[in-house]
């Protein structure tokens, strides 16, 4: 299996290691409960170093994105801003969910999923084939993502010159200094940066964040975070197979430019024509148990299913997204353990910095 | 190190029962299977009077990661379930050989148990 930089310092840590699409990952370093506190109150740091940046540069880096991916890159015009987009295939599937960076019109930086690199950078070098575009993978980059409340004043506190860098970043933005690339983007509905760096810098980094009294915390903590934010995960409620029009993604889709042909707009305006059929929505259990993946969803315009069910530790409930019917509302049923238990149908997300929203 | 305690007999599927010497046997879960199931955030226990047959799913006890059915060792009457649980199903996790525990029940016979040592050798 693959290890990050900072394996050492997660068995240090006592962090439980799984198998995560081949990477031995902490799932978490003693109660995933606490974990996912500490991100909702404080500060807490996750290691997403198995993630994947990918830099675009040349003449064509410009062009090239504006067909990659759903989203328009048009749309970024200042250094270090980001985006968030789906890239799809020509049926209008998911390929994968990413974020990119403007550095310029002739460099972006773009951040892919782990479980997907092989594919989409596979996948990316196939398009890019006639543009003046080079598509450059950078694994030797570590990812410290750093969350909460109180993750920015942590980070200033930790790395002592980097409030010079990041200090008037705002949301959605990034900056860079030599190596270090620190963007005030996240995962988990918190305020706080994804800090990215060379990975011999990572482990002292890590530390350093330690003593400043940012607690590690593990893949579970940063799964039930993100689903509390409303936040879709790849693979689950989108896939080759989902249109990003069924995933409640349509606003990560621009399709304002007609002259943009980017790759799969022409399934998606036909599935947009034909009317979508299904949608993503959150469901909170009324009553007591743990909505789990895969379970069926019983609706009054058919069945559908938990895409990601969880217990939500903000709310003290189990939630989850669910892929239902277009148009269904309220409530519905989900079979668990052989019996149907009531759920209410709300608009995700159910927290965000800290306060439930639902 | 998970902690297998001495006083108590266990079955295959990672419980512990005890032998209160009434004719009645406390149950729960052992402190390797509360760490494999992560945060517990839900307990459901059978009621008091309520019957189940050897093998019945008579418990569930529901993580952060997995529901896991627990099932009953014999032929067996509830004679108490522990309600601190509905409030606090993190006892499980905190304390899974003592305020953790799951119920009480009569039964006549329990068949198949492992001692302490047994048990301990089957986690290596």
């Amino acid at each position: 299996m693959k290890r990050t930089p900072l394996y050492q310092a997660h068995v240090d840590a006592q962090g439980k290691m799984v198998d995560f699409g081949g990477w031995e990952m902490p799932l978490n370093y003693g109660s995933q409960i606490e974990e996912h506190h500490q991100v909702r109150t404080d500060a807490g740091m996750f290691d997403v170093s198995h993630m994947t940046t990918v830099d675009f540069k040349g003449a064509q880096a410009k062009e090239f994105l504006k067909i990659l991916i759903a989203n328009d890159v048009d749309k970024l015009k200042t250094q270090g801003k980001a985006l968030y987009s789906c890239m799809l295939n020509e049926n209008g599937g998911v390929v994968d969910d990413l974020i990119v960076y403007y550095i310029n019109d002739e460099d972006y930086r773009m951040v892919i999923n782990a479980g997907t690199t092989e594919k989409d950078i596979a996948w990316i070098n196939a398009q890019a084939e006639g543009f003046d575009v080079s598509v450059e993978p950078q694994f030797d980059l570590a990812m410290i993502a750093v969350q909460g409340p109180n993750a920015r004043a942590k980070v200033f506190e930790a790395m002592p010159g980097v409030e010079e860098v990041a200090g008037e970043l705002k949301p959605f933005n990034a900056a860079s200094l030599g190596g270090l690339f620190i963007a005030r983007t996240g995962y988990t509905g918190e305020d706080g940066f994804e800090i990215m760096l060379p990975e011999k810098s990572a482990e002292f980094t890590w530390k350093m964040l330690l003593e400043a009294g940012v607690k590690p915390c593990g893949l579970g903590a940063r799964d039930t975070l993100r689903l509390e934010a409303g936040m879709s995960l790849y693979g689950s409620e989108m896939n080759d197979e989902v249109s990003p029009l069924e995933a409640a993604l349509t606003w990560t889709i621009d399709l304002n430019n007609e002259d943009r042909q980017f790759v799969g707009r022409q399934a998606l305006e036909k599935l947009r024509d034909d009317g979508v059929k299904k949608t993503i929505v959150g469901l909170i259990l009324e009553g007591k148990g743990v909505i789990r993946d895969h379970q069926k969803v019983v609706t009054s315009l058919g069945d559908g299913e938990v895409t990601s069910g969880t217990f939500s530790p903000t709310m003290g409930k189990a939630i989850a997204l669910a892929r239902v019917p277009m148009g269904t509302t309220r409530s519905c049923e989900i079979e668990m353990r052989n019996k149907l238990v009531s759920a209410k149908i709300v608009k995700p997300p159910f927290v965000r910095n800290g306060k439930v929203l639902v | 190190m998970s902690e297998v305690r001495d006083d108590r007999q266990y079955t295959e599927t990672h419980e512990w029962i005890l032998d209160n010497g009434d004719g009645t046997f406390t149950m729960g879960v052992t402190d390797h299977a509360q760490a494999l199931l992560g945060d517990m955030v839900f307990v459901e226990l059978p009621g008091e009077g309520d019957e189940a047959s050897h093998e019945d799913e008579f418990c569930v006890v529901e993580s952060v990661k997995a529901a896991s059915g627990v099932y009953a060792p014999a032929d067996l009457e509830i004679v108490a379930a522990n309600e601190a649980l509905d409030d606090e199903p993190e006892l499980v996790n905190s304390s899974c050989y003592d305020d953790g525990w799951l119920v009480k029940f009569k039964a006549d016979n329990i068949e198949g148990l492992m001692s302490a040592e047994d048990y301990t050798n089957t986690l290596d």
